[in-house]
């Protein structure tokens, strides 16, 4: 009776409080051993961890560069950057900090710790959940039925652990490190492990925004890359809409073979596609100009992506070899879809009257473009980051004079590329990256707001 | 009198008609060719240069006079084309075993298990998925810099899984959700585990999308550029793609008609693949699109 007595005194949240300085203390006092033994062993595996890992008996001057563990070194790197440099010494040249190196491990160490915090918000709301379970009358449950039933739901964790270890490492770590560049001084002027990298705050953000070469070429870049997006998606969409309707047409002989043809552009791999047109389009030795001096169109032979004086023709070829590219695509996508019309609706428009336009206009088209409309976003996504064609075609060429390391043709994407690889700026390449993901994330998000895929989760 | 007149008219408007249709079917017909024309030339324009003899792109014609085979030769003795040859394969066996293995696994668990923290899983993943392959690249290409790991083809194959993993998830997970509930139900009745259940029943019914993922992830790695060229540095570690764009930018002149052979020998066995399985293929781009 006692008991019963005193177990209703206990208010819920004090286990939780319990747990929440000592990890497992709640489930202690709630009696519940099993469980108290498993937050309490997570707790300390990860002290363990950290001191096993450091160099805690070494001195007496605690440092956490020197002397810290994978926790406590890992945020320190991660908020320093690094303190030494490499240094050249009477016994030869120093081991100094590597800043992305710590920067790495620290994110590790932040991502650890957010697990453990997992953990620890999991021990308080069982502590309290529990107790209130207890004081409104409820139970006692043994651990181990607990477990046993965390174990027949842990199927799901366990089977996805594989694909959520890669994705973590291979795209959530370098999506953060990524965003964290964007924020430091790591160029080629700084480059580790013979400098130290340091925090910027938001100077390389103000470098774009307000140094004039630089928002000279950002700004000049993206309206291209917006216009570029535009005409490609519109005009691969036109000319694959015009063959599938044309391929649909009863009057057609062989429309297999025809649609076999058209789809070689899209089977053929674009890669290979786009270094064929780059020759052809060569200027002192491709084909097309040799072709045009021939014919005595031109006098001379054109530099279709070299001469600078001509940007808006290299964006024109630029633009017709993707829709050499990207038509089939669509043609194939809207054949599927012409063919799933009920051929009732044209008998029901040919019997009032309707000519083949109007059919085309008011039983095609909506049709078509319903069913297409969410793939035309996507295509409008993917030609905005299209590197593919722009740099195997051009690589980004003719250049300007006006831009930094920056072509005419060149894309945010191919630009990103340039300004990372070809010159080292990681810096101002993360903060593109993030601009460019802003802007694909909101479009994306838009365009998943209005399909049923997010309702349906 | 009247009579007669009508039928003339009928005819007449008849042969209107007739004569309009052929005008159709004709102009029809011309736009047709005139793409197809447009289409294949580059094609056969770079199947001759394969063929043609001498080494610079100005000796290149579509149909040469004297065809020879010594540019695959070269290619081949040459070049360190049959090494890259060899590593894109490697790496594409990879990429799309990894990539079957996980998307099916992890597609099957988000469509038909419940469990905490589902929901959030798989809008982490909506997420990711809209942050483009290329920016992640750069990332990792500064990590395994700094940590020394560039250089590897498997770490190639495991960033190339991992970068296709989201999406392939989500359309993995789309197309078990359609499937019919009732024959796994009936499975786990009868008494059989989650991973009896998973091999000897999902796994059979999500055969065509698996393909699907098969295909497009055994051919992605012959084609990419961004991350070979981010994470493979040595001349013997070079993939297709890498290969032939070095061929071309590097050694222009001398080296075209080698360069057309390779792309040659690149593209016939993918573009085989593709109008083989064209139905398939689009079906299944469309489905992904629809998913998100």
């Amino acid at each position: 009776m006692s008991t019963t007595a005193q177990r209703a005194t206990l208010p819920a949240p004090a286990p939780g409080i319990a747990s929440a300085l000592v990890w497992g203390a709640g489930q202690l006092i709630n009696r519940q051993a099993g469980k108290a033994a498993f937050f309490f062993a997570c707790f300390a595996g990860a002290i363990v961890w950290e001191i096993t890992s450091g160099n805690y008996y070494a001195g007496m001057d605690f440092t956490a560069r020197s002397n810290g563990g994978f926790f406590v070194k890992g945020l320190w790197g991660l908020i320093t950057l690094g303190t030494r440099p490499r240094q050249m010494t009477l016994t030869g040249l120093t081991e100094g900090d590597n800043s992305i190196v710590l920067m790495a491990n620290g994110l590790i160490a932040l991502l650890t710790l957010a697990l453990l915090a997992v953990v620890w918000i999991w021990s308080v709301r069982d502590a309290v959940r529990y107790r209130a379970h207890l004081n409104a009358g409820g139970r006692r449950e043994r651990s181990r039925d607990y477990f046993r039933q965390l174990w027949d739901g842990a199927f799901a964790y366990i089977a996805l652990s594989p694909g959520l270890v890669l994705i973590v490492f291979m795209s959530v770590l370098p999506v953060l490190f990524g965003v964290l560049v964007a924020f430091t001084d790591y160029n080629r002027d700084n480059l580790p492990p013979k400098n130290l990298v340091s925090w910027v705050g938001l100077d390389n953000f103000a470098t774009i925004l307000s140094v004039p070469a630089w928002t000279g070429t950002f700004m000049g870049v993206l309206i291209w890359t917006v216009v570029w997006a535009v005409f490609a998606t519109a005009s691969t969409y036109a000319l694959g809409f015009l063959q599938a309707v044309l391929l649909a047409n009863r009057r057609v002989r062989f429309p297999r073979v025809w649609r076999s043809v058209f789809l070689l552009p899209w089977a053929v791999p674009a890669i290979v596609s786009a270094l064929v047109f780059r020759s052809m389009f060569n200027g002192q030795f491709g084909p097309i100009s040799q072709f045009l001096v021939d014919i005595g169109l031109t006098d001379e032979r054109v530099y279709w992506f070299t001469d600078p004086s001509m940007p808006n023709l290299a964006r024109g070829v630029a633009l017709l070899v993707n829709l050499w590219l990207g038509f089939p695509f669509f043609m194939a996508l809207i054949g599927g879809v012409l063919t799933n019309i009920p051929p009732e609706y044209y008998e029901a428009a040919r019997i009032d009257g309707a000519g083949p336009v109007q059919q085309l206009r008011y039983i095609t088209l909506p049709i078509v473009h319903k069913t297409v409309a969410p793939l035309l976003i996507l295509a409008f996504v993917s030609n905005f980051n299209n590197f593919g064609v722009v740099y195997f075609l051009t690589e980004g060429g003719p250049d300007s004079a006006d831009y930094r390391f920056a072509g005419s043709t060149d894309l945010l994407i191919t630009w990103l590329f340039k300004l990372t690889l070809d010159n080292r700026l990681y810096n101002i390449g993360a903060v593109m990256s993030l601009v460019i993901f802003i802007i694909v994330g909101t479009i994306s998000v838009w365009n998943l707001n209005r399909s049923k895929a997010i309702r349906e989760l | 009198m009247n009579e007669q007149r009508q039928a003339l008219a009928r005819d007449r408007a008849a042969a209107r008609e007739h004569r309009r249709g052929i005008l159709a079917t004709v102009f029809i017909h011309l736009e047709l060719a005139a793409v197809a024309v447009i289409v294949i030339f580059p094609l056969v324009w770079v199947v001759g240069a394969s063929l043609s003899p001498g080494g610079g792109l100005a000796s290149a014609t579509p149909i040469p006079a004297d065809a020879t085979f010594d540019n695959y030769i070269d290619l081949f003795t040459g070049t360190d084309y049959g090494r890259w040859y060899l590593n894109s394969l490697y790496v594409a066996v990879l990429n799309m075993a990894g990539s079957v293995v996980l998307a099916a696994l992890c597609g099957y668990v988000f469509s038909r298990v419940r469990f905490r923290g589902r929901k959030a899983g798989l809008l982490s993943i909506l997420i990711l998925q809209m942050f483009p392959t290329f920016l992640t690249a750069i990332a990792v290409y500064m990590l395994f810099l700094n940590f020394g790991l560039l250089d590897s083809l498997t770490g190639l194959g495991l960033v190339s899984i991992a970068a296709a993993l989201p999406y392939n998830i989500w359309l993995m997970k789309g197309y078990t959700d359609n499937l019919p509930t009732g024959l796994d139900e009936a499975a786990a009745i009868d008494g059989a585990g989650r991973i009896t259940i998973f091999r000897k029943i999902m796994l059979p019914l999500m055969r065509p999308m698996l393909t699907f993922v098969a295909i497009t992830q055994f051919t992605m790695p012959w084609m990419d550029f961004i991350l070979p060229r981010l994470l493979l540095q040595s001349p013997g570690k070079q993939t297709v793609a890498l290969g032939l764009f070095q061929m071309i930018t590097d050694q222009y002149q001398n080296d075209f008609t080698a360069f057309a052979a390779g792309a040659v020998v690149l593209a016939v066995p993918i573009t085989v693949l593709y109008i083989v399985l064209q139905r398939y293929l689009v079906t299944g781009a469309a489905a992904g699109a629809e998913k998100g």
